[in-house]
């Protein structure tokens, strides 16, 4: 059985990933590393204040951390565990049985009107 | 639970037994339903692969053989990176079913996840790095 926390942090990284800006600024760290607040603000169309509320959510989520240093100076780092958690319920969702098994039936179907 | 760690599907098939672990087990039968093309050393630990015309690949190792009523294989989670080395865990039972068989699928380790063993190697390598990065500065340094 699934651990019990795992649905709850599958359904944070969902509610994450719904909102376009955090998809952003998960995208940005996932492709330029840790940066700050001030960082992600000059290279993204989002404001220093939206950020910093988006990255609130996010490292509630797990699925930033914030790497210790001066209050401004602070570097969110993607934390991408949780993204696995929720790739696995995805993957659960996507693994299509059906149409194989019909595809069984069918081959064994059709060895037996032509052997 | 809403999300499932295990999908299971039955089906009955109007063909015997033999017919059905045929087209599980080998090559020919794999090609025939499942892939496109399909190669299978058929022992336990052997290695099996499946190719689609759209260049999709699976690998599989062979995990149980018990003819003709057991064949199971893992594979890699679908979804996650190619080089996790998690993987789900397929089981084909063969039943006898009057003329024909019963055929159950199951696949299961969608949920394996215990969070100490991620965290273990998340953490491992988040630390890892800077300390291997330290210690690579520190050769550089007294090399200097």
């Amino acid at each position: 059985m699934p651990p019990p926390e795992a649905e709850a942090i599958a359904e944070q990284v969902f509610t994450a990933l719904a909102d376009p800006s955090r998809r952003a600024i998960l995208a940005a760290l996932a492709a330029g590393g840790p940066a700050t607040a001030t960082d992600l603000a000059t290279r993204l169309p989002i404001t220093r204040q939206a950020i910093a509320k988006h990255l609130a959510l996010l490292a509630e989520a797990g699925l930033v951390t914030a790497e210790p240093g001066e209050r401004r100076r602070v570097r969110y780092r993607l934390r991408s565990a949780p993204m696995r958690i929720a790739q696995q319920f995805l993957a659960a969702l996507a693994r299509d049985w059906d149409g194989p098994l019909g595809a069984l039936k069918d081959h064994l179907d059709r060895g037996k009107e032509s052997p | 639970m809403p999300f499932p760690d295990r999908i299971e599907r039955t089906m009955e098939l109007a063909h015997p037994p033999s017919a059905v672990w045929a087209a599980l087990t080998t090559a020919e039968g794999l090609a025939g339903w499942f892939g496109n093309e399909a190669g299978i050393d058929l022992r336990p630990g052997g290695t099996a692969w499946m190719k689609w015309t759209d260049g999709f690949t699976a690998d599989m190792r062979v995990e149980r053989v018990e003819e003709p009523s057991v064949f199971g294989f893992t594979w890699h989670i679908y979804g996650l990176p190619d080089d996790d080395p998690r993987r789900t865990y397929v089981e084909f039972t063969l039943e006898p079913a009057g003329p024909g068989t019963r055929l159950t699928v199951t696949e299961s380790g969608f949920a394996q996840l215990p969070e100490d063993a991620y965290r273990k190697a998340f953490d491992g390598n988040s630390q890892g790095w800077p300390s291997e990065l330290g210690e690579l500065a520190a050769y550089l340094d007294a090399a200097a």
